[in-house]
């Protein structure tokens, strides 16, 4: 018993409690005997934001949707890699002088495809929606993705006549929710993509809130005006592997063999699903890691569903070695990339290409400092503005309204796509001339070292110094 | 008189089986297309005006993308039949399995036999006629047409409609989520009739039940626009 600690006496006494309870303040301005925790509060579990989400649900009744991306802070960034160029093992070339090619083909599987996808650059712009976006919008990345020789896709609302003239190369969505799709359309398109996940909310379809669909929208998709449109994320028509390369097949009947077929997924469990949508037969797979941005998802989906782009890249890129369709199957890359370093490391983690949703969005002026009155009657700021889902840019991008989408000048908007295409594709290839590369393409993962354990344990790249992955 | 061409399929490849129904069909003529052996793809996006008949059953997409042919399957057909289809008729004089007319735009499916699950699910126009029984789910998300089964549905029958309709004469086993049974007008009886006796169907002794979209899942409960703004 404790109690017995206490029936020893002092040979001079009992000290005077106030001596004892640090009566000159042994911490200052807190009470004698209180513990550090009483100031502090701080649970690690239930933060100041954790109770505020549990106090805004309960009065919501209902989850949270926005746009944007992740806020997930535990997603490890592709700047956990950095690039080790050639040294004395390996020649570098001339950064500033000689060339390197960026050709990239896609859809080029040997015998089956007459027209593969030919771009300038290994970057193009990713699946948004007429709806997500305006139709201006639409056309500016279009436009600005022709002038630099590469291409754009349709997204989920079918094919815009703006977006159809304005992109050279233009690939067709076709989702789960088949909005508006039509036989002439797919044999217009350049390459089909089926959509079967994105990264930003895996296993769900998308979503469109009533205030983005306004006649033209809402007639493209067979809508009622200004429902709050959730699409399905099963195929009507086909549910697994087996059923898939049938589909497939009727897709390249319906389109005589002219074009690639895209398969879109979220990354999730890429070593797999890489493998079986190689093995059903598309031509290319488009990876979408977590950080895929979105008009619209609930949030938590954004925060707690899908891995990260850069892990999932390498499992992709063995699965697709591993199913003996290494040389046959593209491999498309997307998700957080936001600039041409980080484009550069999915390339040497084993992407083909890569696509940008958001990065191009900023190009044509998203979260730019302009309008400030808008931003804030939306409760944001230029920065860290993510409310493309209200229909309310600021700044003319994500909305369908008219008056709205006027403040986004198409051709100035064109013109910086294009040159964000340009200035990130100087970066890949200053990046592969200096790792000695004379194709974008021949990056490799040797190129790369890892600066986290993290990083390393994701992607199989070697440890900074010690030159070694991190294993088990 | 119109000269028929004869199309074999057996173990050939389906390309060269679709290449020669559309080559058959170029030259003007209708196409019979014989021992198909249950083959997936047969017969994809055929053009307005041409007659295919397939004598025996068809695998899956059967008439997919149709854009105005008429086309007649002499037995059963599989998944998908006439998905996409945007114009034309597809006749079907036995069963079908899985999602017929799945987001079909237009034109006319009529299936004598009963149909799988899914019948019409994500359709935007057109009419689907099956003068069994639908399979459960479907109309699933329709957003517009008309879906008619003479011989009952299965259950969550016209779940989660947009728009559409879906009209069964017959037991329903049970009604999907957000729908609602409405009595229809006597001059939308009168055009489901019509179009039903244009098919050699008349019988005015039907009791029609014909439902619709409750529309409460066109939104969140709580649609409060400060709370989609501030977030």
């Amino acid at each position: 018993m404790a109690d017995d600690l206490n029936d020893r006496e002092y040979p001079f006494g009992p000290p005077d409690e106030d001596v004892v309870a640090f009566g000159d303040g042994a911490v200052p301005g807190r009470p004698a005997g209180v513990p550090s925790s009483y100031d502090r509060g701080k649970s690690p579990r239930w933060t100041p934001e954790a109770i505020a989400e549990a106090h805004a649900v309960a009065q919501l009744g209902r989850y949270q949707i926005r746009g944007f991306s992740t806020f997930n802070t535990r997603f490890p960034t592709l700047d956990d890699l950095v690039f080790v160029p050639a040294t004395m093992t390996r020649l570098p070339l001339e950064g500033y002088r000689e060339s390197c090619d960026t050709k990239t083909v896609l859809g080029d599987r040997p015998g089956l495809v007459e027209q593969p996808i030919e771009l300038d650059i290994p970057i193009y712009i990713a699946s948004m929606s007429f709806g997500a976006l305006s139709a201006s919008a639409k056309a500016a990345l279009g436009y600005g993705a022709t002038k630099v020789g590469t291409m754009t896709c349709t997204g989920e609302g079918g094919m815009l006549e703006d977006e159809r003239e304005a992109s050279k190369i233009l690939v067709y969505q076709m989702t789960p929710s088949r909005y508006m799709l039509d036989l002439e359309h797919l044999r217009m398109a350049d390459g089909i993509e089926i959509v079967v996940g994105q990264g930003a909310k895996p296993g769900t379809g998308g979503v469109l809130l009533g205030m983005k669909i306004p006649e033209r929208v809402a007639s493209m998709r067979t809508l009622p005006v200004g429902v709050d449109q959730r699409s399905t994320v099963r195929h009507p028509d086909f549910l697994g592997a087996d059923d898939l390369k049938v589909k497939i097949e009727e897709l390249r009947e319906a389109t005589g063999y002219q074009v690639p077929i895209f398969v879109k997924m979220g990354a999730t469990r890429p070593r797999w699903d890489v493998a079986i949508a190689a093995k059903a037969g598309a031509d290319v797979i488009v990876l979408d890691g977590a950080e895929g941005g979105t008009g619209a998802s609930p949030e938590l989906l954004l925060d707690h569903t899908g891995i990260p782009t850069m892990s999932a890249i390498p499992a992709a890129r063995e699965a697709l070695e591993e199913a003996g369709l290494a040389d046959e199957v593209k491999l498309v890359a997307a998700g957080g990339i936001r600039s041409g370093a980080d484009a550069a490391k999915c390339l040497a983690l084993g992407a083909d290409c890569v696509m940008i949703g958001f990065a191009a969005l900023m190009a044509l002026g998203c979260n730019s400092p302009r309008y400030l009155d808008d931003y804030e009657a939306l409760g944001t700021s230029p920065g860290r503005c993510h409310h493309c889902h209200t229909g309310r840019c600021p700044v003319g991008i994500t909305t369908q309204d008219p008056e709205l989408e006027q403040r986004m000048d198409v051709a100035a908007g064109a013109e910086r796509v294009a040159r964000l295409l340009t200035a990130w594709t100087m970066e890949i290839s200053l990046l592969a001339k200096a790792c000695g590369k004379s194709s974008v393409h021949n990056l490799e993962k040797e190129d790369l070292r890892a600066l986290s354990l993290e990083a390393s344990a994701f992607t199989g790249v070697p440890l900074a110094g010690i030159d070694r992955p991190y294993t088990w | 008189m119109t000269a028929v061409a004869y199309v074999e399929v057996g173990d050939r490849p389906i390309k060269a089986v679709n290449d020669d129904i559309r080559a058959a069909i170029a030259a003007g003529n209708e196409v019979v297309v014989t021992n198909t052996l249950s083959r997936h793809n047969l017969g994809i996006g055929l053009p307005d005006g041409a007659k295919v008949r397939f004598e025996g059953s068809v695998g899956y997409y059967c008439g997919g993308l149709n854009n105005g042919a008429h086309i007649e399957i002499t037995r059963d057909a599989g998944w998908g039949l006439g998905e996409a289809m945007a114009a034309g008729e597809i006749l079907v004089q036995g069963y079908v399995g899985m999602s017929a007319g799945a987001s079909m735009r237009g034109g006319l499916i009529h299936i004598r036999g009963d149909a799988g699950p899914r019948c019409g699910v994500a359709m935007k126009g057109g009419d689907i006629i099956v003068e069994g029984r639908i399979g459960y789910l479907s109309g699933f998300m329709a957003h517009a047409g008309r879906i008619i089964a003479l011989g009952g549905a299965g259950d969550a029958c016209a779940d989660s409609l947009w728009g559409g309709e879906v009209w069964v004469a017959g037991p329903i086993a049970s009604l999907g989520v957000d729908t609602k049974v409405v009595e229809p007008e006597p001059a939308e009886v009168e055009a489901v009739e019509k179009l039903l006796a244009s098919r050699g169907l008349d019988d005015a002794g039907r009791d029609w039940k014909k439902i619709v979209s409750a529309q409460k899942l066109w939104y969140f409960d709580s649609r409060d626009s400060r709370a989609w703004l501030m977030i």
